[in-house]
């Protein structure tokens, strides 16, 4: 099953024209990473797949819902697609447990006892039971980014977004982080990935796509784009990063 | 009432501070639950005109934030004692307006209050950080939830120094309601600074007291801060 097709999309910021023509689909349980330079508009892209951004034009479906079509509920196409922050934001004058349970509550209506039952287990997941009752500020970064994606996962989310994880962690929280989303991945979650980490990308990504100039410059299964990139420009960043 | 003050003078010549105090200090007492009476409710409308209007200045609609920015140029652009003219002899002057001197001051204090609070307010919300409306929504919450939740509890916090700080400027601007009549605190003071001829000390109660309640004012909200203090 197709869960996202992006068709020709654009993205402008007034006069400048971050994604000039995007096309691509992620079908069920795949795992996409994103590449690029800094500025290419990775976040920008990725922020289009539940409309953060207002899309300038072209379409992106999610489940065969066009969510530019104005008359879409955004609200309840967001529910199925979670996101994860580079900055976590999380919610700083609500526990671990009242960041988690926030969106059941209050979105899906679901009951106290409930939801808090489903925060304990995703908090588990994540490896931070201890820490329900604790306030975002007394946690590392590690901490703050797990404790984000239960939050996502709270909604029972068939797509997870991911805008750069990992970047604003230092190194050696970086792994239980990339450990929670691999075993994710494992577990069948349909990912797009925005990452500078070009191992989680070889390791898990179904495909990669190497974004540049506001084009999708090359798209491949990640043995092929990492060991025998096309094109010039996807040769030129690999040899700076890899 | 029998102006017991006057009396006293002609009594009790060589203490006449003592007499003052015993013998105004229950009028100021009646005058200052009038004060508070007025401040309280004044300032619980003036918060509640204040958000509504902080939320108009911020709505996506250009109309209501022209409204919002028109309504509170002109309170910030106008003395208090002029606003509480025009609404208690302005507006009583049409015929199908009637308010007695109470609900006037009331009323002013409130709209007053309620222009500069919406722009403490409007601050308060804008200087959240973006990202927590993102996460907010991308989580399914519309913009009321997020709103209600995540963006004005944090808000609020924020700015309560600030809130504090007009509340107690509005308290003092109870005071200006003496000059129609409202039997506040300060009308009273004037009251009984004329009747124990005694104007020195009266006033310098009326300031004592006026010193008091704002002191604890900033104690409550202090506490509250602290209470409340963002994580
Ligand atoms: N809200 C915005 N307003 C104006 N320009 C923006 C905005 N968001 C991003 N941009 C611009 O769009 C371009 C792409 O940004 P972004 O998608 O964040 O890139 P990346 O995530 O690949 O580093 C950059 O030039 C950035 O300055
Ligand atoms: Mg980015």
């Amino acid at each position: 099953m197709t869960m996202i097709r992006v068709e020709n999309l654009k993205k402008s910021f007034g006069n400048l024209e971050v994604i000039k023509d995007m096309s691509t689909v992620v079908e069920e349980k795949e795992v996409i990473c994103v590449i690029g330079p800094s500025g290419s508009g990775k976040s920008t892209f990725l922020r289009c797949l539940n409309r953060l951004e207002e899309i300038t034009g072209g379409h992106v479906y999610i489940e065969n819902v066009d969510i530019t079509d104005p008359k879409v509920d955004i609200n309840q196409i967001r529910q199925d697609v979670g996101m994860v922050f580079q900055q976590f934001n999380l919610f700083p004058h609500k526990s671990v447990l009242e960041n988690v349970v926030l969106a059941p509550m209050k979105v899906k209506k679901s009951d106290r006892k409930a939801s808090e039952q489903k925060a304990y287990e995703l908090l588990d997941k994540v490896g931070l039971r201890e820490k329900a009752k604790a306030y975002p500020g007394e946690l590392s970064g590690g901490q703050k980014q797990r404790v984000a994606i239960a939050r996502a996962l709270a909604m029972d989310p068939k797509i997870m977004l991911f805008d750069e994880p990992t970047s604003a962690l230092d190194p050696e929280m970086v792994g239980d982080v990339l450990d929670v989303m691999k075993q994710l991945a494992r577990e069948g979650m349909t990912m797009v990935v925005v990452t500078h980490e070009m191992g989680f990308a070889a390791e898990m990504g179904d495909r990669v796509l190497f974004i540049d100039g506001g084009y999708i410059v090359e798209e491949n299964v990640p043995k092929e784009l990492f060991g025998n990139p096309q094109h010039e420009r996807t040769k030129a960043f690999l040899s700076k990063v890899l | 009432m029998q102006r017991a003050g006057v009396r006293c003078i002609f009594l009790c010549k060589g203490d006449r501070c003592m007499d003052t105090i015993v013998n105004a200090f229950p009028y100021l007492m009646e005058g200052l639950q009038v004060t508070l009476y007025i401040f309280a409710i004044a300032i619980v409308f003036g918060f509640l005109i204040g958000l509504v209007v902080a939320l108009f200045r911020l709505a996506p609609l250009k109309i209501l934030n022209w409204i919002a920015k028109i309504f509170v140029d002109a309170i910030r652009g106008t003395p208090f004692i002029v606003q509480l003219f025009f609404i208690y002899f302005g507006l009583n002057s049409l015929d199908f307006i009637s308010l007695d001197s109470t609900t006037a001051g009331i009323v002013t204090v409130a709209i007053n209050a309620g222009a500069y609070f919406s722009e403490i307010i409007r601050a308060g919300i804008q200087s959240i950080d973006k990202g927590q409306t993102e996460a907010a929504r991308s989580l399914g919450l519309n913009s009321t939830q997020n709103m209600r939740y995540v963006i004005l509890p944090q808000a609020f916090r924020r700015m309560l120094p600030t809130i504090t700080n007009q509340a107690i400027i509005s308290l003092k601007d109870t005071s200006l309601l003496s000059v129609i009549g409202v039997a506040d605190l300060t009308q009273e003071g004037r009251i009984q600074a004329s009747a124990t001829f005694d104007a020195f000390n009266v006033y310098l109660i009326l300031g004592i007291i006026y010193f008091v309640i704002i002191y604890l004012l900033s104690m409550l909200a202090s506490f509250v801060e602290r209470k409340f203090v963002l994580r």
